[in-house]
């Protein structure tokens, strides 16, 4: 069944089962393979993808649902890793393994576009995504960093705009 | 890549260099520093061979770029960054000029290519800075050639060789090529820097593959792409050997996307295929689709009679009877204990637990025909390459020298990869196919098909004299295995705190025979003994009406003889834990009711570790972990100080993890738990934030994988006692009632 949505700012057509998970669509049909699989379960958050926007299981998710969505995952976040979340993560140096963490960037630049400060206890209530590595303080600081990172920018602009205004 | 060595000479049989020229100019250098992981291998090659088959640990290219061979399986611990830090240290480069490429299997050209045991650092810290240096000092010949002085007038800095005299200076770059024709220096003999000039070793350097993990590129395992590759699934009894009588192999077949499935009865021991039906597809959910269609039907065997609780049963039993085995015993325990102005015992319980990586088990092979053999390519996250191909060889009958095996980056290890179980079935598989086959487990093949940390019962009682000191310490430990022989991962060290420290002490052995795998965990047997020693000293502290820092201190003033290889540095671990009361803040604070601090320290993997949990009970059993600070001694140098915290913090929380709320439960010989739900690993919401600190002293430089661990459940169980007054003698804390009035 041929499926077309929008994935990283491209209209992409798949022809593959309808319940099809969209984790398996990206990493074996379109060779996209930054969302990770864990658990298939809904349980990990390892396979986190943006879906209108959203933070959303993507192993949970039969491509039927996505006709038409707009898909971002780790490889669209940015062109060269330079997303505030990205730079964050790399500044303090937050991974291990490395395996979760697609996820957790995928589920931290969801919740800072809807809360653009979060504190510790919305950082904990919405980064629900394992880390086998334990790698959580540093996440949760990469999260703030990233706030912040995001605040600076959005002060730039505004006063380039005053200037230009 | 290079042309024929140059001034490649055998420096000792145990010390190679070898110095080579690059194609498109440039230096090659190759070393080889100790053959303890390769011996059998080099002495078939013969000098002459080894010599050609030393690879390269680096490149140094005419633009200055240097790239450096990361030889050991990335797993997390930070290795990948760390040897490279290492030899572009004395190598003296700038480290953001380094690359650093992972290197395949070649146990000739790498020693010991494996990640386990925190060994790396105290294995290569010298040897790879060994390495970079014999390259600086070719570099150094090269530029006093190049520039006409002498050796001794040039100095080095970030890439540069500079003549102070006379203000001239060269880069590496501008001088690797001629570096190339050079005799190659005697690697025993070459100079290393004095540490206080120290530029990148000591210093915060980030992961060499962060950039590459925020932004999704397929680095492990599991994203392993090859043309033309299927997917496979690979169904096994649930219980622990037992065989496949028949299954509905044709209605499998038929399902979409199937291109194969294969039953096999199992070849070679235990270890090697087990039995089962393998099922590829065009796609790995076309294949586990179609498995959940299979109806196999198993012949269980032996195992299928086991349970948890008939195990807890027959431990109990087996602890009524003398130890089926004595490990070690001195000072007279009986009288001691009869003398003692008060006893106390207690049994101590810990449950099998599974590794849960991340990233579930997974290889991906390629079986080329050659006549009637052929060759294999396989691509695998494993801690023991080296013993995977062995064991890949053995099981399919081919040469070791028929198998390649490449490293990928590895989501997660914590000993579940020191097998390599996977890495059989996806060579079988992709030998009966023919094509290359992608073997990926499913989460609830890797929560039931694990090898477990064992599980254990301690047994103890122990004597105190009218002062509150230790006299007497007796240990029936019961576990798995044979007769005298415990199951790999379920033995007890000769060497575990408190002995040697105790006037009198005992401890012995029965075992019960156990069908399923067992393995090694992340700090194998220290993370469980740690558990049951630390919370019965606490005990002790208790029932001496002592502070239980005061009582541990006063323990470690008291060693009887040496413990030997392998035992506490008393010393150091008296540092660590003066140093983690004192961060914690234990001899001033006061908490209420409900709160309170608990303190544990072990030694293991060469590291003395002590840890204070604080942690808080509602009145209703809901327990908070408030903080946690560790204070640990690895020798004289932090490598790598931002990767240390880090895996410090991540090991803490491990073991706390493990703690609150992780148990494999056997019935009727199956694993109950499926997932992360009956196997719960910790969420961020359950991490208190961890606070590091390190006692550095004069000693070997020493690893920080593990050794973090072991404190913490039982710093954290004796926080709940300090809280509650609810003592906990068996694990996860999650079965137990801890609400208090």
């Amino acid at each position: 069944m041929a499926i077309t949505f929008t994935l990283n700012g491209a209209p992409t057509t798949v022809d593959v089962p309808p319940e099809m998970p969209l984790l398996w669509v990206l990493r074996d049909a379109l060779e996209l393979r930054g969302a990770k699989f864990g658990c298939g379960l809904n349980q990990c958050g390892a396979c986190t993808v943006h879906v209108d926007g959203e933070a959303r299981r993507s192993c949970v998710l039969p491509i039927s649902r996505i006709a038409g969505a707009e898909v971002t995952t780790i490889e669209g976040l940015s062109a060269d890793g330079s997303h505030p979340v990205q730079v964050a993560w790399k500044e303090i140096d937050v991974p291990q393994c490395g395996y979760c963490q697609a996820g957790q960037i995928m589920t931290a630049s969801a919740l800072l576009a809807r809360n653009a400060d979060p504190s510790d206890a919305e950082i904990d209530e919405a980064m629900d995504n394992v880390c086998r590595c334990a790698t959580y303080l540093r996440i949760r600081k990469a999260v703030h960093r990233s706030a912040e990172l995001m605040a600076g920018a959005r002060a730039a602009t505004a006063t380039s705009e005053q200037r230009e205004g | 890549m290079s042309t024929p060595t140059r001034g490649r000479r055998p420096l000792s049989r145990r010390h190679f260099l070898q110095v080579s020229t690059l194609a498109g100019g440039g230096l090659l250098l190759g070393a080889r520093i100790d053959l303890s992981g390769g011996r059998a291998a080099l002495a078939a090659a013969g000098d002459e061979g080894v010599a050609a088959a030393l690879n390269a640990y680096v490149r140094i290219t005419p633009d200055g770029l240097v790239t450096i061979v990361a030889k050991n399986p990335e797993i997390g611990q930070g290795v990948k960054t760390m040897l490279p830090m290492m030899i572009a240290e004395e190598l003296d480069v700038a480290w953001e000029n380094v690359r650093v490429e992972q290197g395949d299997l070649d146990p000739v050209r790498y020693p010991d290519q494996s990640a386990g045991g925190s060994r790396a650092t105290p294995r290569d810290f010298e040897p790879m800075r060994r390495v970079g240096a014999a390259g600086r000092a070719l570099l150094v010949a090269a530029a006093a050639q190049r520039l006409g002085v002498p050796v001794d007038e040039l100095e080095t800095e970030a890439g540069v060789v500079r003549h102070r005299a006379s203000g001239r200076s060269v880069r590496y770059g501008e001088i690797a090529s001629a570096a190339a024709e050079l005799e190659a220096p005697d690697l025993d003999a070459v100079t290393l820097k004095d540490p206080s000039a120290f530029t990148i070793i000591g210093t915060p350097v980030p992961g060499v593959d962060n950039h590459a993990i925020v932004t999704g590129q397929p680095l492990f395992g599991i994203d392993v792409a090859l043309p033309g590759m299927k997917h496979a699934v690979f169904e096994k009894c649930p219980v622990y050997g037992g065989r496949l009588v028949r299954a509905n192999l044709d209605e499998v077949r038929a399902e979409p996307g199937v291109t194969h499935v294969l039953a096999t009865e199992g070849i070679g021991s235990p270890d090697g295929l087990r039995s089962g039906v393998a099922v590829v597809a065009e796609s790995w959910w076309a294949a586990e689709n179609a498995r959940r269609k299979l109806r196999a039907e198993w012949d269980e065997g032996a195992g299928a009679s086991q349970s948890s609780e008939g195990f807890e049963r027959q431990a109990e039993e087996l602890a009524k009877a003398s130890p089926q085995t004595m490990l070690l015993r001195y000072g007279d325990v009986e009288s001691a204990l009869g003398a003692a102005a008060k006893t106390v015992s207690a049994s101590y319980a810990y449950p099998f637990l599974a590794h849960a990586t991340l990233e579930p088990q997974n290889c991906t092979a390629r079986w080329v025909a050659e006549g009637r053999d052929g060759r294999l390519e396989m691509w695998v996250p494993t801690q023991r390459p080296e013993r995977g191909r062995a064991l890949v060889a053995e099981v399919l009958g081919l040469a070791e020298s028929a198998i390649d095996v490449h490293l990928t980056r590895i989501g997660g290890g914590f000993g579940r990869r020191l097998d390599n179980d996977y890495m059989v079935e996806a060579a079988w598989i992709a030998r009966e196919v023919g094509a290359p086959v992608k073997l990926l487990w499913t989460r609830e093949e890797d929560t039931r098909q694990d090898r477990y940390r064992p599980a254990g019962f301690h047994f103890l009682e122990a004597g105190l004299d009218a002062n509150g000191r230790l006299t007497a310490w007796r240990n029936h430990f019961v576990t798995f295995g044979e007769g005298e022989r415990a199951a790999r991962g379920a033995g007890f060290r000769s060497f575990e705190f408190p002995q040697w420290f105790v006037p009198s002490y005992e401890a012995g052995m029965s075992t019960m025979p156990l069908n399923l795998p067992t393995g090694a965990l992340r700090a194998p047997t220290a993370n469980a003994v740690s558990f049951v020693m630390q919370s019965f000293i606490d005990e002790l502290a208790h029932a001496a009406d002592e502070d239980p820092v005061a009582f541990r201190l006063e323990l470690l003033d008291g060693l009887q003889e040496s413990g030997g290889e392998g035992a506490l540095d008393a010393t150091r671990m008296r540092g660590v834990l003066e140093l983690v009361a004192e961060k914690s803040g234990w001899r001033s604070k006061s908490l209420p009711k409900g709160s309170g601090m608990g303190v544990a320290f072990h030694y293991s993997h060469r590291g003395h570790f002590a840890e204070v949990v604080q942690a808080t009970v509602s009145r209703a059993g809901e327990l908070t972990v408030d903080q946690v600070w560790v204070a640990g001694d690895v020798g004289r140098f932090i490598v790598n100080p931002s990767n240390a915290e880090n895996q410090v913090q991540g090991a803490v929380l491990d073991g706390i993890g493990q703690a609150l709320g992780q148990e494999i439960t056997l019935r009727g010989g199956r694993v109950l738990q499926r997932d992360f739900r009956g196997f719960p690993l910790l969420r961020m919401r359950q991490a208190p934030p961890v606070e590091v600190h390190f006692l550095r002293t004069d000693h070997e430089t020493t690893g920080l994988g593990e050794p973090s661990l072991p404190p913490a459940p039982p710093a954290l169980c004796n926080a709940i006692f300090a809280a509650t007054g609810k003592r906990v003698r068996s694990l996860p804390l999650s079965r137990h009632d801890l609400s208090w009035s």
